[in-house]
């Protein structure tokens, strides 16, 4: 099994969260005195250079993310960091805030001075109210020390570091939901255009990222563009990833791996010590419960962006869940299609009516009551949301529906025909 | 209005925090938060005297609050356990522990016991799936759970 340099995981205790830890140890807040003396555009390029690629599970570029904020803006800018980690399978951002909360806080302190924004919000799910605890100590830490506030460290940027608690709804984790619930709205989605980068947070140009890839600022700015970007073992996706491998695996956790090194296949096998009970792999959702699902002979692909996109998955955030022989993949589909009709925030018809139909026609092939044109059906209505949201929550709902129909459809027909669950 | 029922802490701390803000609708999520750790739920009349501090409709309250599940708008037990059902808890075993903790404090989830100690609730993914099952005890986290340590737990609570 090939070891490499990791940039997060080393630190995840409880011993680094402070702010004595972090200048000591992790060279801390270096890089933003660093950035503050450079030029915003040459930040902006060394992002570009670093191929860093949003670790929130769109992987969009964040170089160029942040080079589309308007240089000239009549309202105030602002970087808003998307805490809300609530995709099924995925934990990484709650270890980086309460372990080395310093890292995203000296990120987005860099991110802020990039983009010409001096507010900052980090939106964090409501649930981690111990992590918004550690997060609010570090700010406080941070404005003692001057590295957050009024001219920093003498350069004359302002910047203001603000923790938000949502409060209950994954929908929040979708960046203009997130963007209507921390003005004080429900968190619905918008109409897109105008995109957060020309109106954002309260109307003003804002850049939504991340706890990851923020996080991982402070290293691209300290050893450069070129250095992270080598990390990565594919040509467009640089960094470390932060995996999270739960489900029936032997040591489920996360686990920090150059981008394009790994496989799934050694990802739960040689990482995780393969499946519990050493039983049969059943399945892999390769990036939180909304990626398509692979079967136990698919493992044998590169776990990173482009290579699931082209067997037709995707990394997402990198949250890998792993299914054993012995779990019924109906059930396991009932359960997903169950969060996401739950999940929905009910302005789109066919995502709102489209995801309960699901979850009761599943339901019911579950409980042995399946009919034999439910198959048919499930396709026709996830093929009939897929695409034709405001978000990207429908194709959320439909892709796990198609997936495993297509994949898994022998176990679907066992339940009709039979009229039980074989393994209940 | 007649005499305040939020406290001078809720006042204090969320005018401390109105210069974090643009606009004062803003403080609404962190307000509602702050409402229900004082009243452990939102009743009308605090939703309603939340609505005048931040000078929103009662209305719009409610239909912010509503959208959220950690809002309780009904009053829910001391404890409140929140179980994760989602997909890696449900691989591990969270069947078992909803099951559990409604044959032994006889409620089904999404009740409150009638001595008013406890809620049960199914909790949609906590985020802690490599340490499933888990599962939320008011504020704090409880992962790794097993049918016995859930049980030595419930059993330590006053």
């Amino acid at each position: 099994m090939e070891t490499s340099e990791t940039l997060f995981v080393q630190h995840f205790n409880d011993e680094s969260r402070p702010l004595e830890y972090y200048l000591r140890k992790m060279s801390g807040y270096t890089a933003v005195k660093k950035a503050l003396a450079m030029q915003q555009d040459d930040i902006i390029s060394e992002m570009k250079k670093s191929n860093m690629r949003g670790r929130g599970g769109a992987g969009f570029p964040t170089g160029m993310k942040w080079g589309f904020i308007p240089k000239q803006a009549s309202k105030p800018k602002y970087l808003v960091c998307n805490a809300d980690e609530s995709e099924p399978g995925t934990f990484k951002d709650r270890d980086i805030m309460r372990y080395t909360p310093h890292l995203l806080i000296e990120g987005m302190v860099i991110g802020g001075y990039a983009i010409g924004a001096n507010h900052g919000y980090i939106y964090i799910r409501g649930e981690y109210t111990r992590e918004a605890k550690l997060l609010d100590q570090a700010i406080e830490e941070a404005y003692d020390a001057g590295y957050l506030g009024n001219n920093i460290k003498g350069s004359g940027f302002n910047f203001e570091l603000t923790v938000h608690r949502g409060a209950g709804a994954y929908i929040c984790g979708e960046e203009t939901a997130l963007l209507n619930s921390l003005e004080g709205k429900r968190g619905e989605p918008r109409v897109k255009p105008p995109f957060p980068a020309q109106a954002g947070a309260f109307g003003g140009p804002t850049i939504v990222n991340n706890v990851e890839t923020l996080a991982a600022v402070p290293f691209i700015i300290n050893r450069g563009g070129d250095w992270f970007s080598k990390l990565g073992k594919l040509e467009k996706s640089g960094g470390t990833r932060l995996f999270c491998v739960s489900g029936h695996v032997k040591k489920p956790g996360v686990y920090e791996l150059n981008a394009g090194s790994v496989t799934l296949r050694q990802l739960i096998y040689d990482h995780c010590h393969g499946i519990l009970g050493d039983k049969k792999l059943k399945a892999v959702i390769p990036g939180g419960s909304s990626a398509p699902v692979l079967t136990a002979d698919e493992i044998d692909v590169i776990a990173d962006i482009e290579p699931l996109m082209k067997i037709g998955t995707m990394l997402g955030s990198a949250a890998i869940l792993v299914v054993s022989e012995d779990y019924c993949v109906v059930k396991l589909l009932e359960r997903i299609t169950r969060f996401y009709a739950h999940e929905s925030c009910g302005q789109c018809t066919p995502c709102r009516e489209g995801c309960k139909w699901m979850e009761d026609i599943i339901e019911r092939i579950e409980h042995g009551h399946g009919r034999e044109e439910d198959l048919a059906m499930l396709l026709d209505i996830s093929n009939n949301i897929a695409g034709k949201t405001l978000c990207a929550l429908g194709d959320a709902a439909a892709g796990p529906v198609m997936s495993f129909v297509k994949k898994f459809r022998a176990d679907f027909e066992a339940h009709i025909r039979g009229g039980k669950c074989p393994n209940a | 209005m007649g005499k305040k029922l939020l406290s001078e802490k809720f006042y204090s701390s969320m005018t401390k925090l109105e210069s974090r803000y643009p606009s004062k609708v803003a403080l609404l999520l962190p307000a509602l938060h702050a409402a229900q750790d004082e009243f452990g739920w939102l009743p009308t009349e605090v939703l309603q005297e939340v609505g005048e501090f931040i000078g929103v409709h009662p209305a719009q309250v409610r239909e912010v609050a509503s959208f959220y599940t950690m809002y309780n708008l009904k009053p829910v037990g001391k404890y409140h356990l929140k179980v994760c059902t989602n997909v890696a808890c449900c691989l591990r075993g969270s069947e078992e522990l909803v099951q559990h903790c409604e044959k032994k404090l006889g409620i089904r989830c999404g009740e409150t016991t009638q001595d008013k100690k406890f809620t049960l609730v199914e909790e949609e993914c906590l985020g802690a799936c490599g340490t499933a099952p888990a599962m939320m005890l008011n504020d704090d986290y409880h992962e790794n759970l097993t049918v016995s340590k859930l049980d030595h737990l419930l059993d330590h609570l006053e």
